[in-house]
């Protein structure tokens, strides 16, 4: 096996009486693009800011290329890091703001000019150079940032919430910008959101986190579809839960209401009579009339939002309300608040999972 | 409405009239020297006084030193304060604030005690030694202004995170702080620089009792034998101290450019 590019090895922080990394165990390979995702509070930040060396661990290890730089300050380390508040130099320019990486490690004034002028044309601001800070809109300056963090071609790129200050449409393209200049670079990415949706959408690989700890680890389609704990399931897209009773534990047959069916998943040890939770994603679930669902309930629309291209129904089935996605489709108006539909479920995409 | 604006109006002009008839008085007086006719003669006389030259010019260089040391004290602990130990911003806004509580006589006598020639540190046995005293000893006057100052200047800038952001681009402290946090507050800075400039050269009480012939004391020293002179002095001081704060003003204007953060 490969040895990992980055290690985080045995990780704990603490603060006070408080424990904000739980021995937290990892391994990126080089030029991947990977987010820490998890709710406020669970440690991503931390992780990602002991990795800087901004803080230091209480215990474990961080290493990078096979060398412990644990012990390293921030300003040895050769990382670059991209902040929340974009934390650009207010009484500096453009270019000198690109410049302060190579002007520190003491690069010619030719040479730097060049790698500025080629920074700024990565991410698209070439004429910007001149520009101060206070001049550029939230989504320039956070460009600027991420070209003053890349020019003095770091080992390893860590993004801290980047895009949270920047309004929703710049925020999916400058995410999808920085995807793409990652890619072109091949730099090994460290990137810390809440946002799961941001997080699936430009990761190789996912850590979800919760509590100091890991949840799981994946590329995210196996976060999204196989989701190994109930947290993960919940925090990444959403959930529908539906309450059954075990009719034959052997035969894993399970009793929704008055409908019965087989469910694949359901887990050995346990037994007839039981109540378990069934949890589906709301594309597992459809208005009945495809082949393939085999469970079939009837409900009640209780909730309609109208989405764009997609509308979300919300469909009470005497005590389960679950979710469902349709396509909108302009000759066909959505089902009205109230009215009684039948809903199909794929008992193949139904998950029994663990508390 | 109306009203309360025409009162505003007269609470101002009799503020304003406090100030100024005793300011225009002295300087009707400072042009009275010849009898029947107005002169700037009195000017000319503190002018060209070589006492007064090298007593403005010492309060000058004092000034200035008080400024440098001052800087250099208050900027780095200012800037520490706030990035690493924000609980002690409370104890040390209130050892700022004691030059204001504790009357510079108090301070003076102090000094005195602690250097003087038969003390450990005989700063008071000499020349050099009774100067570096009395910057000193302005350092800890201006420490209420100057502190302040920088913690405004500091506070306009976000410093954990500008701070951070030079650290991993590789700068070590002192490029930190010398390169980012200084060029940002540097008009914070400034102002405090000033208003210490203003406070130095009208200081009387700590250069006389250490025997240093600042232009305050030169001041006191013509008060008591002149008639025109002092008043003459008392305009010259009065336009340093309101130059240094009209500069105050001026700098102010800079800042925007750099304060803004987003």
């Amino acid at each position: 096996m490969a040895e990992d590019f980055l290690r985080i090895a045995e990780l704990v922080k603490t603060f006070g009486s408080t424990t904000v990394v739980k021995g937290v165990d990892l391994g990126f390979e080089k030029g991947e693009f990977v987010s820490l995702l998890g709710p406020s509070g669970c440690g991503k930040t931390t992780i990602l800011r002991m990795i800087a060396g901004f803080e230091r661990p209480t215990s474990g290890q961080i290493i990078v290329e096979g060398k412990d730089i644990t012990d390293l300050s921030p300003n040895q380390r050769k990382i670059g890091m991209v902040f929340q508040a974009y934390a650009l130099f207010p009484n500096m320019n453009v270019e000198d703001n690109i410049g302060f990486g190579l002007k520190i490690a003491g690069t010619g004034r030719e040479q730097r000019r060049a790698r500025v002028e080629e920074m700024l044309k990565l991410i698209g601001l070439s004429g910007f150079g001149k520009r101060y800070p206070f001049e550029l809109s939230g989504g320039q300056q956070q460009r600027v940032a991420l070209a003053r963090a890349l020019a003095p071609s770091p080992r390893m790129l860590l993004l801290d919430e980047p895009l949270s200050a920047l309004d929703a449409k710049i925020r999916v393209s400058l995410r999808e910008q920085i995807r793409e200049i990652q890619r072109e670079l091949g730099i090994t990415t460290v990137f810390v959101t809440h946002d799961q949706e941001e997080a699936l959408s430009i990761s190789d690989r996912i850590v979800v986190m919760n509590a100091g700890h890991v949840e799981q680890f994946g590329a995210p389609f196996e976060i999204y579809n196989r989701p190994k704990t109930k947290f993960v399931a919940t925090f990444v897209g959403t959930l529908n839960t539906l309450n059954a009773r075990v009719v034959d534990a052997s035969r894993k047959t399970v009793a929704i209401g008055s409908a019965e069916a087989q469910i694949p998943s359901l887990p050995e040890g346990i037994s007839s009579g039981e109540m378990v939770a069934l949890t589906m994603r709301p594309e597992a679930v459809s208005l009945a009339n495809g082949a393939a669902r085999d469970i079939v309930l009837d409900g009640t629309v209780s909730e309609v939002a109208f989405l764009g291209s997609v509308i979300r129904l919300k469909v009470d089935l005497g005590g389960n309300v679950v979710s469902l996605d349709t396509f909108n489709d302009q000759r066909t108006p959505p089902p009205a608040h109230g009215s009684q539909v039948r809903v199909g479920i794929a008992s193949s995409d139904v998950l029994v999972l663990d508390n | 409405m109306k009203s309360s604006r025409l009162w505003s109006w007269i609470v101002f002009g009799i503020g304003a009239l406090y100030f100024l008839v005793p300011l225009i008085a002295t300087f009707e007086f400072s042009l009275k020297i010849r009898r029947g006719t107005y002169s700037f003669d009195a000017y000319a006389n503190v002018f060209s006084d070589g006492r007064f030259q090298s007593a403005f010019s010492y309060s000058l260089i004092v000034g200035l030193a008080t400024i440098v040391v001052g800087i250099l004290i208050v900027v780095p602990a200012a800037y520490y304060v706030r990035l690493r130990a924000p609980q002690l911003r409370p104890i040390i806004e209130f050892v700022t604030l004691l030059p204001l509580i504790i009357p510079a006589i108090i301070l003076v006598f102090g000094y005195i005690r602690m250097y003087n020639t038969s003390s450990i540190l005989p700063l008071l046995g000499s020349n050099f030694g009774s100067d570096v005293l009395l910057t000193l000893a302005y350092v800890a006057l201006a420490l209420p202004y100057l502190y302040r100052a920088v913690d405004t200047g500091l506070r306009t800038i976000d410093v954990q995170t500008l701070t951070e952001a030079a650290n991993i681009l590789g700068a070590n402290q002192w490029t930190i702080i010398t390169r980012v946090i200084f060029p940002n507050i540097i008009v914070a800075v400034l102002s405090g620089a000033f208003l210490t400039l203003a406070i130095v050269i009208g200081e009387f009480t700590i250069a006389s009792l250490l025997n240093r012939q600042v232009f305050g004391v030169y001041m006191q020293n013509v008060g008591a034998n002149r008639a025109y002179e002092p008043s003459a002095l008392a305009i010259v001081s009065f336009i340093v101290t309101w130059g240094a704060m009209g500069m105050i003003q001026l700098l102010a204007r800079f800042a925007p450019k750099t304060a803004r953060k987003d």
